[in-house]
């Protein structure tokens, strides 16, 4: 992975950089230590490595401020981070770069039940939003596997999912405003608790531009009550094909169920053999189909999708009939990716999204490559919203193996652009999809993508490197080649 | 009469804005032109007129996506939906009745472009969200005649920044829109509304909050004062004038049933109440979404002329921002009419147009909450002299003139339309 090439005069700038950050963020918020400073060598994708330059902890909107005013005065990069979470390298340092890190933003500034809203500090966890509101049976929904430690700034950042997606959106779809701080030290507030902001909606650009255009100090997001009941079927099938026929079924009912999750054999097993929650191991796919709302709704509805289970030739069948049940058919879903930990030394998360109705074909394609390239695969697939998220089983220490697990996982990306799908439905691209983004996006397309980065960052100071394959410099994207016609368009109908 | 191009391709398209950025000479954006009498007049010499860019191109029940052409006239999409028993969750508001009343029938519906590129929604943003929220992928001509895509055709992505979003709401200022791809979902089954009669303004917001903190998955929740809730002719409303708050909940049958009973339990005691059910509930919703108390009947009358206003809130400061206003109006209260959607968050405001419709008062009686109000209707020559839209905070509106800048160098596409300089 090419990054951005390491000026040197910063680099030998160094001791006068934290002198003056120190100035800023005073105490131990500056660390320059190159032991310190190896915590923050890499984030979720360990693949990659690389120690920053300078870490700063600031405390305050006010520092964040003048850091990044003191880092667009002097040339300096920045990269933003959360709680390191991040599987697509968003938060990869520089090694002639900061690392701007946010986790002492931890409060929660104001919570409204009324307006069903809370404000918080980016730094907050995801799941850390949901506890200080349960008491009252409210709870944040977007709810990413990481949720117990990633941040609602890193969540911003990368536009989080979760399971609930197709019912409950992702963060942008539960975000009310913002408080945010432009590369030139600029702090700007972005809604509120009023429904759309005025003006173009910045808070929607912002939220998974991946810390690219500017630097979240403060979010508002939306509560929702929690549903009054969840229930959940576990429900196994000889094909991925009639699990498939079975999601589409449902939503041809009508039905928008909270979650619905499909593991394919490997990973079925994986997981099974780690918790034991008592999946069936003869099955092809396994599909937990969760439904949730009013009491009276979850319980009609269970029969419709029992019925149609049986329709679509569910070999085995079990529906929920306690809380403790339920989280029973969730624990092996959610202990998958640890559970492929243990069969495999490494493995490498995917993140595309494809209609659904190509998946018996995307999983037969990929079965094609696991033998080509000599590695296994385990699929878990948000079936829902069509999210795949196909584990890629090697062994780092093996000669190569890496290399042949990201050509490959680089082949399921572009297979599922080829379907109609998207490179990445949740992780983000950052520096892994990175160099597959022309696969989806023409040039036309990519440079007005960084166009709109010129409007945030004209010197691209906030973590370059990532999303764009290519850096160009704002003023050679801002020129045009304009060649003057004749207004006439014969072949135009005018009126 | 501005010279009109009507491109029937997006290559056409193309053609005209290059030309126009090459002649440095500002367009007017147009799809059915339905909401064309919303925003600040803009001054152009052309329009670029997208109504020949129709037809859906994709429709996938199963997947939940539909794309189309940005003119397709959204009567068309809502039929292909409906035949399909599904819906746009965000349910478009047609303005047509507001701006243009019966006379403008033939653009009364307005196209998908349009409804995206005004982030318009109905009475259920409060559940399912805005345009923005349902807008996956688009196609479209930037200011620099530039033919470019962003997003996809699946609801999961995070692929690149969302341009969708960016889109949605900025009034034609940023490019062409050709072809919009959204998210659609399964229509619920029934639709049933609490009526809750005679609650003043604060027991109203008050009784709505409760009913949307509540379990019941409420998806609408509005309040019609006693003269406007007069308007809607429904012998299901009280015989005598009194204030109607709706709380509507949809779903499967068995569902809606119970849910009903259990608000009305809830919120029942307070006040006498009633249940509208399937087609009234429907046509009261409709009523409520179209601001159909404020729409233009044609005959001059009191009101015909008035502005109309659209101011979102706190949704539970709607009633103490209305009492904020009737006070700061002093003696000119009593030719403000109202009332309440988004369980109080959303205000449509009906104000005689002399003294600038009363513009300083309704935007700084915002000031304790934030929010921000926008001139819906409101003559040429006093959307000319007044902000149209709420007046952007400086740092935010010098990025958004870069943005735009990012989009449309040139300023030739819509300039003007929303704010000056944008």
């Amino acid at each position: 992975m090419l990054m951005p090439e390491p000026d040197q005069a910063t680099i030998s700038r160094k001791l006068d950089i934290v002198m003056k950050l120190r100035e800023i963020v005073p105490g131990e918020g500056v660390i320059a230590d190159e032991h310190e400073l190896k915590v923050y060598e890499s984030d979720g994708l360990t693949a990659y490595k690389q120690p920053p330059l300078i870490a700063v902890l600031p405390e305050t909107t006010e520092q964040v401020s003048q850091v990044l005013k003191y880092c667009h005065d002097e040339g300096i990069k920045i990269v933003p981070r959360g709680a390191g979470t991040s599987l697509s390298g968003g938060a990869l340092p520089l090694a002639d770069g900061i690392i701007l890190g946010l986790g002492k933003f931890n409060r929660i500034l104001d919570i409204d039940f009324d307006n069903r809203c809370a404000v918080v500090q980016p730094g907050v966890t995801n799941l850390g939003i949901t506890k200080a509101v349960e008491d009252e049976g409210f709870y944040y929904a977007p709810d990413p596997s990481s949720q117990i430690a990633c941040t609602i700034g890193g969540n911003v950042a990368e536009n989080s999912g979760g399971v609930h997606c197709l019912k409950y959106g992702l963060t942008t779809n539960n975000l009310l405003g913002l408080e945010m701080v432009l590369i030139d030290g600029i702090v700007l507030r972005i809604g509120g608790k009023h429904l759309d902001a005025e003006g173009y909606d910045l808070l929607g650009l912002m939220t998974g531009s991946e810390g690219l255009l500017g630097v979240v100090t403060e979010v508002t997001v939306r509560l929702l009550k929690k549903p009054e009941t969840a229930r959940a079927l576990l429900l196994g099938f000889s094909s991925s094909e009639s699990a498939g026929e079975l999601v589409a079924a449902i939503i041809a009912a009508g039905i928008v169920p909270g979650g619905m999750e499909m593991m394919d054999r490997p990973a079925i097993h994986a997981a099974e053999d780690f918790v034991h929650a008592g999946y069936p191991l003869d099955v092809e796919a396994l599909l937990i189909v969760e439904l949730d709302g009013p009491k009276a709704e979850v319980d009609y509805l269970m029969e419709t999708v029992s019925r149609l289970a049986d329709e679509k030739g569910a070999v085995t069948k079990r529906v929920s009939e306690s809380e403790e049940e339920r989280m029973r058919f969730w624990a092996g879903r959610k202990a998958a990716f640890p559970a492929v930990g243990r069969i495999s030394p490494d493995y490498y998360c995917m993140d595309g999204t494809i209609p659904r109705n190509q998946l018996p074909h995307v999983l037969r394609r990929m079965r094609e490559m696991s033998e080509h390239y000599g590695l296994g695969v385990a699929n878990v697939f948000h079936a829902g919203d069509g999210n795949l998220h196909p584990l890629i089983l090697y062994d780092a220490n093996k000669e190569g193996e890496l290399q042949k697990a990201e050509d490959f996982g680089s082949d399921i990306l572009r297979l599922c652009v080829e379907v109609g799908g998207v490179l990445t439905g949740e992780h983000g691209v950052g520096v892994e999809k990175r160099d597959l983004m022309p696969d989806m996006f023409t040039d036309i397309d990519l440079k007005q993508q960084q166009r709109v980065k010129c409007a945030f960052d004209p010197d691209a100071l906030l973590n370059p490197g990532k999303v764009f394959p290519q850096l160009h410099r704002c003023a050679e994207l801002g020129r045009m080649h304009i060649s003057r016609g004749q207004l006439p368009f014969p072949e135009l109908p005018r009126f | 009469m501005a010279d009109r191009f009507k491109p029937e391709s997006i290559e056409q398209v193309a053609d005209v804005v290059s030309w126009a950025a090459a002649e440095n000479t500002p367009i007017e954006i147009l799809g059915r032109g339905s909401k064309a009498a919303l925003g600040r007049p803009t001054q152009t010499e052309y329009s670029l007129d997208l109504s020949a860019l129709t037809g859906i191109t994709l429709y996938e029940p199963d997947e939940l996506v539909l794309s189309a052409r940005a003119g397709t006239p959204m009567a068309e999409i809502e039929a292909a939906l409906a035949e399909q028993n599904q819906y746009l969750a965000f349910e478009p508001a047609d303005y047509g009745p507001l701006l243009n009343g019966s006379a403008g029938d033939d653009v009364t519906s307005g196209s998908l472009g349009g409804v995206m590129s005004c982030n318009l929604a109905g009475p259920r943003r409060i559940k399912s969200g805005a345009a923005r929220d349902h807008f996956l992928g688009l196609k479209g001509v930037s200011g620099r005649g530039e033919i470019f895509q962003a997003g996809g055709r699946v609801v999961k992505n995070v692929t690149g920044y969302d341009l969708m979003k960016l889109h949605a709401g900025a009034y034609g200022t940023l490019s062409a829109l050709t072809d919009i791809t959204v998210k659609v979902l399964p229509a619920p089954d029934k639709t049933r509304s609490v009526l809750l009669f005679g609650l003043d303004d604060a027991m109203a917001v008050k009784a709505m909050t409760q009913a949307m903190g509540s379990s019941h998955e409420v998806s609408a929740a509005a309040c019609l004062p006693a003269e406007i809730a007069k308007g809607f002719e429904n012998s299901h409303f009280p015989d005598t004038a009194k204030s109607v708050t709706a709380i509507r909940v949809e779903g499967p049958g068995p569902s809606v049933t119970h849910r009903c009973a259990a608000l009305r339990n809830e919120l029942g005691a307070q006040t006498e109440s009633n249940e509208l059910h399937s087609h009234n509930s429907t046509s009261l919703w409709t009523y409520i979404r179209n601001v159909m108390p404020f729409a233009l009947s044609g005959q001059a009358g009191p009101g015909e002329s008035d502005a109309v206003w659209r101011v979102s809130v706190p949704p539970a400061s709607g009633a103490e921002y209305v009492a904020a206003l009737q006070q700061s109006l002093g003696d000119q209260a009593a030719g403000l009419r109202y009332f309440f959607d988004w369980s109080g968050g959303l205000i449509w405001l009906a104000l005689p147009e002399d003294a600038d419709a009363q513009q300083q008062a309704v935007r700084d009686a915002l000031s304790p909450y934030g929010g921000h109000a926008t001139l819906i209707r409101a003559s040429a020559d006093l959307r000319n002299r007044v902000a149209v839209f709420q007046p952007l905070d400086l740092g935010i509106s010098a990025l958004s003139s870069r943005v735009k800048n990012s989009f449309d160098p040139h300023g030739i596409m819509n300039p003007g339309r929303m704010y000056a300089g944008v």
